[in-house]
């Protein structure tokens, strides 16, 4: 792919590309979500709610965390407009989330329940407000984008044999290339760097990344064996076991393939801190999926692609999540959640370039536009990542 | 297609690509490998003898160390293998 290839997206006022225009409604904390739920209903498949469990009962880094990733998801370039719905009482801020909105030049209200007088009466105003703002951002078109401004975060879920052998490899091809034209790609799930993470330490852009790099796995690894028990209790799961994965060792040599094979690790970021660098960024997510997912895109990646050998459903409320699988079994089994099937690569029917032209070219395609089969589906699963147990 | 596969000359596994019955020969890395029990699909299939405390290579990489001798042929997964990462039930358990 050349550095000149464009998608169709919607460039924004903080100069940062979206490939999808939603109305995002923002709860700040668990008491208010299902008041933002049905405000985001009223206008779907624009509105996206972001129902979560914090906002309240959360000291230091925990707190920060939770504030700090509602906050990237209301700069996001996906988003075109914003409505934070508040309690009133609680500890996330509702004015610096709407701050966060309007710093990325994006239109932003705040609906308060307490001071709306109620469920009922705060729906209603949210509503009216999502109805003006719909109308509002779908005034806005695609335009010809390039490819550089894209950030896509590379995930695996459900992970069997075909991961590491096909669609992983796959994914790892259309990374280098996204990296060769000046994009940028992010890998989480630092629990399943762990046995791999001398590969990309010897692909790190500095001594100092690669060490930080190296520093997050030991603590990840540390965090894991405090509990006094074989990490195998979750990784590999035990559906990854049965598919044939044994140790933690190989499926994260498999699993890294999605990072490419050759762009250089540029940095390590926390979670859903924003990305910055062109090149491959790694980002301190946990291994759970949907708190993987939420923190990446959260740090700016406006696609995902996901490759699964069980299959799995997981999507996002604001970004497109691609489903890729290596394993033909599960592309039949599986097939409304399955945006593309190469399993050609295991039969040897198909090569692992032709699968790569052909997945580049449905990125391109659901970056300007096209649903995912996680979007038709209404997967829309959203969950930030915790530090530490509620106060 | 290949019954098995191997994905690095360094291995001394291969990944089957099918269910393997015991009693066939399949050439893989190079040599003649008798399959000596039933390898479920994406299963791992010793290319030779692994003695126990011996490095399992996959990708070229180390993916764990034999727990057991294994004998080549025979399936290569949880009952024989043991990670050397994250084993919080051996620094619990003392020095081994």
């Amino acid at each position: 792919m050349s550095a000149d290839a464009t998608f169709l997206g919607y460039p924004r006022p903080d100069g940062r590309v979206g490939v999808r225009n939603h109305v995002l409604v923002v709860p700040t904390v668990i008491c208010s979500a299902v008041v933002a739920e049905r405000i985001a209903a009223a206008i779907a498949p624009v509105g996206a709610a972001l129902p979560h469990l914090a906002g309240c009962g959360q000291l230091g880094p925990d707190m920060n965390l939770t504030h700090e990733t509602l906050a990237a998801y209301c700069g996001h370039p996906n988003v075109g407009a914003v409505i934070v719905v508040a309690l009133g009482c609680e500890q996330v801020v509702a004015v610096s989330l709407a701050d966060a909105a309007r710093r990325a030049g994006k239109p932003v209200r705040i609906v308060a329940i307490q001071t709306e007088g109620g469920t009922v009466r705060a729906t209603a105003r949210g509503i009216e407000i999502a109805r003006e703002f719909a109308k509002q951002i779908a005034e806005a078109e695609r335009q010809p984008c390039p490819v550089s401004s894209l950030i896509l975060s590379v995930k695996c879920g459900g992970s069997d044999y075909t991961s590491g052998l096909a669609s992983n490899p796959a994914v790892g091809r259309v990374a280098d290339r996204l990296a060769d034209a000046g994009g940028a790609v992010v890998l989480g799930e630092i629990a399943e760097i762990m046995g791999a993470e001398h590969l990309l330490a010897d692909r790190a852009a500095s001594p100092e990344t690669a060490r930080h790099l190296l520093r997050v796995v030991s603590r990840v690894e540390a965090e894991a064996m405090a509990l006094g028990l074989d990490i195998r209790g979750t990784q590999p799961s035990p559906g990854n076991i049965r598919g044939g994965l044994t140790t933690i060792e190989e499926k994260s040599l498999g699993a890294t393939h999605k990072a490419g094979e050759r762009t250089r690790l540029e940095a390590v970021v926390g979670y859903a801190a924003p990305i910055t660098a062109k090149g491959l960024t790694v980002m301190d997510t946990p291994g759970l999926d949907v708190e993987s997912v939420t923190g990446m895109v959260g740090g700016g990646a406006q696609a995902v692609i996901f490759t699964t050998g069980l299959g799995t459903p997981t999507g996002n409320p604001i970004a497109p999540v691609i489903k890729i699988t290596g394993n033909a079994r599960t592309a039949a089994t599986m097939g409304d959640n399955t945006d593309l099937d190469v399993s050609g690569i295991v039969s040897e029917t198909e090569s692992l370039d032709a699968a790569a032209d052909r997945l580049m070219a449905e990125l391109i395609t659901v970056c300007s536009g096209k649903e995912t089969a996680a979007e038709r589906l209404g997967h829309r699963e959203f969950a930030i990542h915790r530090r530490n147990a509620t106060i | 297609m290949n019954a098995a596969l191997v994905i690095s000359d360094r291995d001394n596994v291969a990944t089957a690509l099918d269910a393997l019955d015991a009693g066939r020969e399949l050439q893989l890395g190079g040599r003649t490998v008798l399959v000596a029990e039933t390898i479920p699909r994406g299963h791992k299939i010793a290319l030779c003898a692994i003695a126990a405390g011996d490095p399992i290579v996959k990708y070229g990489s180390p993916i764990g160390r034999a727990s057991a001798d294994i004998a080549a042929g025979t399936h290569v997964h949880t009952h024989n293998v043991a990670s050397a990462r994250g084993r919080g039930d051996l620094a619990a358990s003392g020095p081994q």
